[in-house]
């Protein structure tokens, strides 16, 4: 009779260790690979809210350096910035006829942290296009972490001022809705409006000039 | 510009001075070797800032306080 018992219990031990077997191994597999992924990616690679805050403090300082005090403003007002589309009636060379034009362009885009540009028409508001464009760390072997939301602004605002033709020429095209929702837009553009009213009506109410750079 | 990071100082010194314009030259190429894109903030003539892509150290304005490299743009997901 015992020996019967133990027979039992030594097959049964046998089956269940056969079927635990690969199921342990592929829990211990896995805990290995996460945790060599961990050392592979070095201490700096996890996320880090402060350093994550720190770099965005630091980026912010530079968007504000680089970029036009009224843009400025409406980024820390609005979270957005406009910029004047250049490339309207484009001369023979693709250069544009009015450089220097700004407000009174035909088109204008409107760049947010990590969202696609968005192309509208200032006179109607009309949404013409979602422009999806990255700046992926190619440096980095699996993939890449984001910029700073505003690095990400600087980048784009540089992109579009400095070759506006090729940032829109390897960005994704999109009809607008894709990623942006449309009534947001149109809600922020009429922010935008606002905003612009309230600053000059301050510029009057002051009886000076709001600076425009 | 660097993930997480945010602005990092990559090479300083003065154009006129030849080791340090060596320098900077170095940098300028390294990062452009990595694939950055680099530009340079600028003003024009009617007083708006801009910012003016450069491929080549000597496109950078002798007077330029600073240039900033950034990721390459590539088509997002979408």
């Amino acid at each position: 009779m015992v020996l019967a018992l133990c027979c039992t219990a030594i097959v049964i031990g046998a089956l269940l260790a056969e079927v635990l077997f690969p199921r342990i191994e592929a829990v211990l597999d896995r805990r290995r690979a996460r945790r060599l992924a961990a050392e592979r990616q070095g201490p700096l690679m996890g996320y880090d809210p402060g350093r994550e805050r720190r770099a965005e403090q630091r980026a912010r300082q530079l968007l504000q350096s680089c970029v036009n005090e009224e843009e400025w403003a409406m980024y820390r007002d609005l979270g957005f910035i406009r910029v004047w589309g250049r490339q309207a009636g484009l001369g023979s060379a693709g250069a544009p006829k009015a450089a220097g034009a700004v407000a009174g362009a035909p088109y204008a885009y409107l760049i947010y942290p990590h969202k696609p540009v968005v192309a509208f028409v200032p006179q109607t508001r009309r949404l013409l296009n979602e422009y999806c464009v990255e700046f992926p760390d190619e440096t980095r072997p699996y993939g890449s972490a984001r910029l700073p939301d505003s690095d990400d602004v600087l980048a784009k605002w540089m992109a579009l001022t400095g070759d506006e033709r090729g940032l829109i020429g390897r960005a994704n095209m999109h009809l607008p809705g894709r990623q942006v929702d449309p009534r947001q837009v149109r809600r922020d553009l009429w922010r935008l409006s606002e905003w612009e009213r309230e600053r000059t009506r301050a510029k009057r109410s002051r009886g000076g000039s709001v600076p425009t750079q | 510009m660097k993930p997480g990071h945010g602005e990092v100082v990559l090479a300083e010194g003065d154009v006129e001075v030849p080791a340090e314009e060596r320098e900077l030259i170095e940098a300028f190429r390294r990062q452009l070797d990595e694939g950055m894109w680099a530009a340079v903030p600028t003003m024009t003539n009617n007083g708006r800032r801009e910012a003016r892509m450069v491929k080549a150290f000597d496109d950078v304005p002798r007077d330029a306080e600073r240039v900033i490299f950034f990721p390459r743009a590539a088509g997002g997901a979408g």
